[in-house]
């Protein structure tokens, strides 16, 4: 009986010695951190500077998070499994490329321009799929690491992106393009004769069409669905949960069944398909299309990751953890540019807060660390 | 002798001539080994005895170049480890093979997980509270309290980490468990609660195969001890009729039941 009882003070983890108020303290900030930082920025800045707190600033913001939300998305779920894509930037830049050369030609060559299009999105995503597939496949059967192997894929689908187009923009678009990249699901047109209008643009010219506020562009709506399934797969699924187990203990994963090549290869064309999207939205965005479209947005894709409390060793992190640090690093830029700050001085805030936001992670560990300790006596 | 407590049962294992050689090393040679349902068997043996390459031709990480191997009275080939799997043998390694981010629910159900089908099976959403309310209930039949099961394995302690990979293998209906040095690292009340839940498989009729270097937790728990020496069995005792220097002087070579049958024959 003694024993017993002594056998079930081993399990019965010794009363949870409870955490010091400071501790708990810390341990809540520090797992919302995010959230509350955010709506700080927003407040400070809604306060401080001038049209910040507007519909057209809001839709501005969403717009600028477009590319580095859906780079970040492909990787979040890759560094979650342990790994890294270095090349999405410019997978980005050759979809761009390849949508646009297809509508270019296709509609010089007499194709309706609707089927032109959707043949160019269609192709120009199929194009980021194949370095994606590349990745996974090296990756997973070579044995390379994937910051090599990415790293390299990156100069390759820029130099194929920079061939394809010989180094310039690729215009020539028919105005579905554009119309694609810029219009919205709604419109807005305060005052008198204005109105709340859905999917229809309205007929405005003088003042109206100065003052018209497109609500939801197309790009923010297709990011919202892609970035929706994105979160219900690795919240609520079975792929999603192999995810996590990947990058947590990829030996006790593969020994529990789990197909852990075939789960890293599509990992990786996920992360093409993401890095497609981007690329054809760019092209919509900008009518045309660039091998360089996404050079700019590989750090800040990974910065919002990191933000957003994805570890590096992997195993840990949400979705909405980058969708916060995206927005996070967009307010933080049109709200400093707002204030009137100088712009160079963005890179170095959000330099600080990528590391901050890797220190306060640590310190949560080290808590949580701390109160395991006295919780196995 | 020692079949006498055995002779009317069939093995759930019986492992016949079985030979691994690696190279020009012979790691096993020609060794039986007979696994009964309801006993625990521990095989013990200095480093490089063999230990773990018998065990590993048995649970399908090596194919053994000799010999058969008998499971439930049929003849198998354990190609791999997922086919020892699926038969019924269960292998706890040292490092457990749990992923440490992940939930206690989510570590039983790894790889066999549960899903809920919404419009007609296109969607499938894993079923978090039936996973949560299985793990509940074969822990409780371990007589395992983990406070939550939806607590991260790296909360837990060694104990009950251990526990939590019995479970698994037990729930997926282990018919032989094999335990490559459950006790290593953990604390004395946990070491006790580990040897206890082998003798709770022991009363399940699920036999287990200990293998440890702690000769008292082998005898704490074990029906019958095998002394591996330098990839040969060496002597077969029950634990009852043996104690620990007997086996002890086995495992160092100091005795030799092949050796004194040679000069016999």
């Amino acid at each position: 009986m003694a024993v017993d009882s002594q056998r079930e003070a081993a399990l019965q983890p010794v009363a949870p010695k409870r955490l010091t108020g400071m501790q708990q303290f810390v341990l809540t900030v520090s797992r919302v951190w995010g959230w509350v930082f955010l709506f700080l920025l927003i407040v400070f800045f809604s306060i401080t500077g001038t049209g910040f707190l507007s519909l057209r600033n809001s839709q501005n913001i969403l717009v600028a998070i477009v590319p580095v939300l859906l780079l970040g998305l492909g990787q979040t779920f890759i560094i979650i499994a342990g790994g890294i894509d270095l090349s999405v930037n410019y997978v980005m830049g050759l979809a761009s490329v390849v949508m646009a050369l297809v509508i270019r030609d296709l509609v010089a060559n007499g194709v309706d321009e609707t089927l032109a299009i959707l043949v160019g999105m269609a192709l120009g995503i199929v194009a980021a799929l194949i370095p994606g597939l590349l990745n996974g496949l090296i990756v997973a059967k070579l044995r390379v690491t994937p910051f090599i192997v990415t790293l390299g894929m990156a100069f390759v689908a820029r130099g194929v992106g920079y061939l394809l187009s010989d180094g310039n923009v690729v215009g020539g678009q028919p105005p579905g393009v554009r119309l694609f990249g810029n219009e919205a699901l709604l419109y807005y047109i305060p005052g008198d004769g204005g109105g709340l209008y859905f999917l229809q643009r309205p007929e405005a010219a003088g003042e109206q069409l100065r003052v018209l506020e497109r609500i939801f562009p197309w790009p923010v709506v297709v990011l919202a669905i892609v970035v929706g399934f994105g979160i219900f797969l690795l919240s609520k699924t079975q792929f999603g949960r192999h995810t996590y187990a990947i990058g947590g203990n990829r030996e006790a994963a593969s020994r529990a069944g789990i197909l852990v090549d075939r789960h890293t290869i599509l990992l990786f064309v996920m992360s093409g398909f993401t890095a497609g999207l981007a690329g054809v939205l760019h092209t919509a965005r900008f009518n045309g299309g660039s091998a360089i479209a996404g050079e700019a947005q590989l750090m800040p894709s990974i910065a919002a990751v990191i933000i957003g409390g994805v570890s590096m060793f992997g195993g840990v992190g949400t979705i909405w953890g980058t969708i916060i640090g995206a927005l996070i690093m967009a307010v933080l830029q049109t709200g400093l540019v707002m204030l009137g700050v100088e712009s160079f001085w963005q890179w170095i805030v959000v330099g600080i807060v990528v590391i901050v936001a890797v220190l306060i992670d640590q310190g949560r560990d080290l808590i949580k660390g701390r109160a395991e300790a006295q919780l196995s006596e | 002798m020692v079949a006498e407590t055995t002779q009317e049962r069939q093995p759930m294992l019986s492992v016949r001539g079985i030979v691994k050689r690696f190279g020009g090393l012979t790691a096993v040679n020609k060794v039986d080994l007979d696994v009964y349902p309801g006993e625990v068997v521990g095989l013990v043996g200095d480093n490089g005895a063999g230990k773990s390459t018998l065990i590993k031709c048995v649970s399908g990480v090596h194919q053994a170049d000799e010999g058969e191997i008998f499971f439930g009275g049929a003849r198998v080939h354990i190609a791999h480890p997922s086919a020892a799997r699926e038969m019924g043998i269960e292998t706890i390694y040292q490092d457990l093979a749990l992923a440490g981010n992940l939930h206690v629910g989510a570590n039983i159900f790894l790889g066999r997980e549960v899903k809920k089908e919404y419009l007609g099976g296109v969607v499938k959403v894993l079923d978090e509270t039936h996973m949560l309310t299985e793990s509940e209930k074969v822990l409780d039949s371990l007589d395992i309290h983990i406070p939550s099961l939806t607590q991260e394995i790296n909360n837990l302690s060694g104990g009950q980490r251990q526990a939590v990979a019995i479970a698994r293998a037990l729930y997926w209906d282990a018919r032989l468990m094999i335990m490559d040095e459950p006790t290593n690292n953990l604390g004395v009340v946990e070491q006790r609660k580990v040897l206890s839940l082998i003798r709770t498989l022991r009363d399940r009729q699920v036999p287990v195969i200990l293998i440890s270097h702690s000769i008292h937790d082998v005898f704490a728990v074990s029906d019958r001890i095998v002394v591996l020496r330098r990839g040969r069995k060496v002597t077969e005792k029950v634990a009852s009729e043996t104690n620990s220097e007997e086996v002890v002087q086995y495992i160092v070579g100091a005795r030799d039941d092949t050796r004194e049958e040679i000069p016999a024959n």
